[in-house]
């Protein structure tokens, strides 16, 4: 090793972040990126939303311009795939039988979706929607289906299902849990997705197991569930989920347990492999110290900008607010803070219409704010929990209650 | 041709040739522009693409939507003439746009 090097694996959001971080704090040695996927990174965000409604281009995907990476002097290496890490000599092994040797690695290597496990799930037309090939190869096939299923009713299916529903297919979601992103939200604002889902003409069905895919010609045709009922389907899309892709760090011999686990500054039990993004299982203060792992574009660049600093000398902890995002037809939700089930909840506005916010509590301290069309709300809900705020369920209630004047 | 101009907080001018029908956030990422995060990708959910824009110019923008004005409103940075560049359409009558980007958007 000429001199040092940080070896990214994984070229998704939070691989691309720390590369162009490292650069931006001025770091002299060298960056290489490599990732498994054939293309530049890009952002997956839009893949369910504007890129498969066509009002997104490929072009709107990527981060940067293709010169952005020589301009830096950061390597970028597509296609692929790490298969092993030595860490006692420091060495990243790939599939393709190269090696590199580093000073620190980071593992991006994010997430992929949780296949679904039942009879005809390798049928022809059941999609996943995680990469640009997932959506670009669905998106294909949008123009030609009048009916979908979607499996299950997490931010991905929903979103899809408001695209597909926009395009005029006729979409049915199919959800185990009695309410739509059950993990993610509150009930409260469940209930408003699916009021506002079937208003869009998207059907949802809770509690709904799929047990089997029949297909004819080895395309899929019909989805069957357990309670014994049939759904028509030209198409379908999995969105139940993802695994973390923690496998080379685990056969490294560091430790995993729902991702890699890292320390409040993304480090692994080796102080030269640092995990970040979807990947890493992190000790937060907003679970009160119980590791989480969160597949969002906020940690991925945050984390990213928390290893890159330490990396040049200037470590701060990470203690970010988790925020996210998702957009569904004309329902825009922005989450800030960690849901936390059987707290005491406070709706601001009118969930009867679609803009107000859920605000839950847990032991009388504000945990999350869910926002609905509220932007007003999701940006001081951030500063609120960024301060630990002292606000009550009352005041949150209360649409006379001025929140700025607690940040 | 349309040209912005950006101006990052230690005073340097960066000047882009952008093409209408993207944003001003597009325009300043497309051509490796510094200052401009856009971690959302400009899904107006992260307010990291701000730029400060002079009143002579505000006035000749489409002044900004409910959601827009509102997370701005309400965010950390309150310096007048903010704007969330990811919301800003190029448009021919944009040729000559001066904005000045943030020291950080985070």
């Amino acid at each position: 090793m000429d001199q040092p090097t940080v070896v990214i694996i994984g070229a998704g959001q939070a691989g691309y972040q720390v590369a162009a971080s490292l650069r931006e704090l001025k770091y002299q040695g060298h960056v290489v990126l490599v990732g498994d996927e054939p293309h530049a990174p890009y952002r997956r965000p839009p893949l369910s939303k504007s890129y498969l409604l066509g009002e997104a281009s490929v072009e709107h995907l990527s981060f940067s311009p293709d010169t952005f990476f020589s301009k830096r002097g950061i390597e970028l290496v597509p296609g692929k795939r790490a298969k092993s890490i030595d860490r006692s000599r420091h060495v990243v092994h790939f599939e393709d039988a190269s090696t590199l040797e580093y000073e620190h690695a980071v593992l991006a290597t994010g997430a992929r979706a949780r296949p679904l496990e039942v009879p005809g799930a390798e049928l022809r037309n059941v999609f996943y929607l995680r990469t640009l090939n997932d959506a670009d190869a669905l998106g294909a096939r949008l123009t030609s289906v009048r009916s979908a299923v979607v499996i299950g009713a997490g931010f991905i299916g929903l979103e899809f299902a408001a695209v597909a529903a926009k395009r005029g297919i006729g979409v049915t979601v199919l959800e185990t849990a009695d309410r739509p992103m059950a993990r993610a939200v509150s009930k409260r604002m469940s209930d408003v997705f699916t009021r506002e889902h079937a208003k869009m003409g998207v059907k949802l069905s809770f509690g709904c197991s799929v047990t089997r895919l029949q297909g004819s010609e080895g395309a899929v045709r019909v989805v069957q569930t357990q309670d014994g009922r049939s759904f028509d389907a030209d198409l379908v899309v999995v969105g139940i989920g993802v695994v973390p892709n923690a496998e080379l760090a685990a056969d490294s011999g560091l430790a995993t347990e729902n991702g890699i686990v890292v320390d409040e500054q993304m480090r692994t039990a080796d102080p030269q492999v640092s995990a970040i993004g979807d990947v890493a299982a992190h000790a937060s203060r907003f679970t009160k110290g119980r590791r989480v792992r969160l597949e969002s574009v906020q940690n991925a660049c945050d984390q990213a900008r928390c290893v890159a600093r330490r990396i040049v000398g200037q470590p701060t902890p990470y203690d970010a607010v988790p925020w996210f995002w998702t957009d569904q037809g004309p329902l825009k939700l922005q989450i800030a803070g960690l849901s936390a089930p059987g707290g005491e909840y406070a709706v601001r506005g009118d969930p009867s219409g679609t803009t107000f916010s859920v605000f839950s509590f847990v032991d009388g301290r504000l945990a999350c704010v869910e926002s609905l069309n509220s932007p007003a709300d999701h940006m001081l809900a951030r500063r609120l929990l960024t301060k630990g705020a002292e606000l009550t369920p009352q005041q949150a209630a209360d649409a006379g209650f001025d929140l700025k004047s607690l940040v | 041709m349309i040209k912005l101009t950006f101006i990052d907080a230690t005073g340097e001018a960066h000047v882009v040739d952008a093409k209408p029908g993207h944003s001003v956030m597009e325009s300043a990422v497309k051509n490796d522009v510094p200052g401009i995060a856009a971690d959302c990708g400009g899904a107006l959910a992260c307010a990291t693409c701000r730029v400060y824009i002079n009143d002579e110019w505000q006035a000749k923008l489409q002044p900004a939507t409910e959601m827009e004005q509102s997370t701005i409103d309400f965010s950390e940075d309150r310096t007048p003439g903010l704007r969330l560049s990811c919301q800003i359409k190029v448009t021919p009558e944009l040729d000559g746009l001066v904005v000045r980007t943030p020291e950080s958007q985070h």
